[in-house]
């Protein structure tokens, strides 16, 4: 009895009550289906029938697709141009947004709100202003002299245009890591360098830009995952059209799994999709590794 | 659900100490100093808003007004009853109180589970710990995408497919909410908690009359991070819910895009209806917002 009552007053049995139940729930929503989903690219199944053993068949038949192909070409064009477009514009607009000067408070709210703008909210407002026929973009456009230009329909504008509206629905993510970190750099570095008679864009490239490299890298790491996981906005703004000009890797498994009911298949691509982010994010901390310092 | 689990930022410990860039802000206030930098400033802050003000000045055209090009830049006179016909045409208000009802539960579901099990893993030495956290670590890494086919099929064997239970209780605990807590409860001064243990109190007592009340910061942070992941989510429920009357409103607001995808004038005011109830917490609790943005990404 007493062993019992001993027991229960344990730590073993007071973290696990309190543990327990976020630990089930992580281990069933979690755990269960990351092993299920290695297990079904093994697999032929439809979501309703008993699945089929196929070995490697997936992940063969993978090599050899040509929509495959092409959904990873253009989840790499988007990742490419997404990630330096965003973080590039994120710093030079946290260096502009770093004063203390009259209504600041007012000019960093203008980029913070579009981040919690939800992705159709903001597919729909881009879809209005890329109007080929009324938009507003193409009458600024006009009034330039330049257009009018088709953006989300056309084959070749498409996924530039997705680059467009998820820059404007991230960056102030970006403002925001990057305005926390130039608030972290000590002004009497700035000063020194000023007095020493460093211009201004010399104190941003040679100070400002080196102490900001670990917060670089996190972007760099967390913007390349995000984009190769893109889904949403070319689900809501393209549906991978016009024909398959947007197809990424994310919508061609998606579309596989829940559309052409091509379970296994997809989980295989889920899978590969897994692995790139993976030895990418390797690769990023390497290279990372040797160009950014920490200070101490 | 939320595909934006992957990395946690540099360290959310390292997070807790980072500024929050909206508090130093405003001047002192001395005698009027023009800065150049305005010049650089307004143009550009204004470009960032020009798409949400053309969705407001759309919401309120005829739609003869938004046919015309060159676009209309004033509409003719405000029309209100296009916010009216959106209400008449979709289940708006249903759609709000599911999204109400959904963001309300996990939020709710994540305080309490992610409270619990963070400050066992903070504070509680038992049998397992490291294993299962450095599983609960590891499901962080995975992007949404690998587990949602098995997670479709989890949740479907519990019977939960077209109803607001399949949104509610896959989220009710985010592997990133018991990581954040955990590092938070860490930084805390264990000292208390050893004073209270000694005066005969339960671990239980422990965490809710000492430990959440010194973590206010640290819930809110997480309160707004889940209530945005889980309102502005859409591939889950695009995923699970059919019925109209099940709907989110992200979700409704896509097929009322699908709908209604000429009428633009009514697809901006349903678009504006949408936006109101982040737009007014952002607002109110900018701060956790800012912070739980450099915390963790708060995007979807």
């Amino acid at each position: 009895m007493a062993s019992v009552r001993k027991a229960l007053q344990s730590d073993h049995a007071a973290g696990w009550a309190f543990a327990g139940p976020a630990v089930f729930l992580i281990v069933l929503f979690g755990v269960v289906p990351i092993i299920w989903s290695a297990v079904m690219s093994f697999q032929r199944t439809n979501l309703l029938n008993a699945p089929e053993w196929v070995g490697l068949a997936n992940y063969k038949a993978l090599s050899k697709d040509p929509l495959f192909k092409q959904s990873v070409e253009h989840s790499v064009i988007y990742t490419a141009l997404f990630v330096p477009i965003s973080i590039t514009g994120g710093l030079l607009a946290a260096v502009a947004l770093n004063r203390k000067i009259r209504g600041i408070r007012w000019y960093r709210t203008a980029f913070f709100v579009p981040v919690v703008v939800s992705t159709i909210a903001t597919v729909i407002i881009f879809l209005w202003l890329f109007d080929p026929t009324y938009g507003i973009v193409n009458w600024i456009l006009s009034r330039l002299g330049f257009g009018p230009v088709g953006f989300l329909e056309s084959s070749s504008g498409a996924l530039y245009s997705i680059v467009g509206l998820t820059v404007w629905g991230w960056i102030g993510f970006d403002v925001i890591i990057y305005l926390a970190a130039l608030q972290g750099i000590p002004g009497e570095l700035l000063e020194a360098a000023e007095i020493d008679g460093a211009g201004h864009w010399g104190i941003l490239r040679n100070i400002t830009v080196p102490l900001l490299g670990p917060v670089t890298l996190f972007l760099v790491i967390y913007s390349s995952i995000n984009a190769l996981q893109l889904f949403d906005e070319v689900y809501l703004a393209t549906r991978g059209g016009p024909g398959t000009a947007t197809y990424v890797v994310v919508f061609y498994l998606y579309d596989l799994a829940f559309n052409q009911g091509v379970a296994g298949y997809a989980a295989a691509i889920a899978y590969v999709l897994f692995i790139a982010i993976l030895v990418l994010t390797v690769v990023q901390l390497v290279i990372g590794k040797r160009l950014v310092h920490y200070s101490s | 659900m939320s595909d934006t689990r992957a990395v946690p930022a540099p360290s959310a410990e390292d997070a807790f100490r980072i500024r929050v860039p909206l508090e130093d802000e405003e001047p002192p206030k001395r005698r009027f100093l023009f800065s150049w930098w305005h010049l650089v400033l307004l143009p550009l802050a204004f470009v960032m808003i020009l798409p949400l003000i053309w969705m407001i000045v759309t919401s309120f055209e005829t739609l003869n007004e938004t046919r015309t090009f060159p676009p209309v830049l004033l509409p003719h006179s405000l029309q209100w009853s296009n916010y009216g016909e959106v209400l008449r045409q979709a289940p708006f208000a249903q759609w709000f109180t599911n999204t109400l009802v959904v963001t309300t539960a996990t939020v709710a579901g994540n305080l309490l589970l992610c409270s619990l099990a963070g400050y066992a893993f903070a504070r509680i030495k038992f049998f397992g710990r490291e294993v299962v956290f450095l599983l609960v670590l590891a499901t962080l890494m995975v992007p949404l995408q690998v587990v949602i086919i098995p997670t479709f099929l989890i949740v479907k064997r519990l019977g939960l497919i077209d109803t607001l239970g399949a949104l509610i209780v896959p989220s009710l605990t985010e592997a990133f909410g018991i990581f954040m807590l955990r590092q938070f409860f860490r930084t805390l001064p264990i000292e208390l908690e050893e004073a209270a243990r000694i005066d005969g109190a339960s671990r239980l007592g422990i965490l809710f009359k000492i430990v959440l009340p010194l973590s206010g910061p640290a819930l809110a942070t997480l309160a707004v991070i889940q209530f945005t992941w889980t309102w502005n989510d859409f591939l889950w429920p695009l995923v699970t819910i059919f019925s109209p009357n099940h709907m989110t409103l992200q979700l409704g607001l896509a097929t009322f895009q699908g709908a209604h995808a000429s009428n633009t004038n009514l697809l901006m005011a349903a678009n504006v209806m949408s936006l109101i109830p982040v737009l007014i917490l952002f607002f109110v609790a900018q701060r956790y917002f800012i912070r739980g943005i450099a915390t963790t990404g708060l995007k979807g």
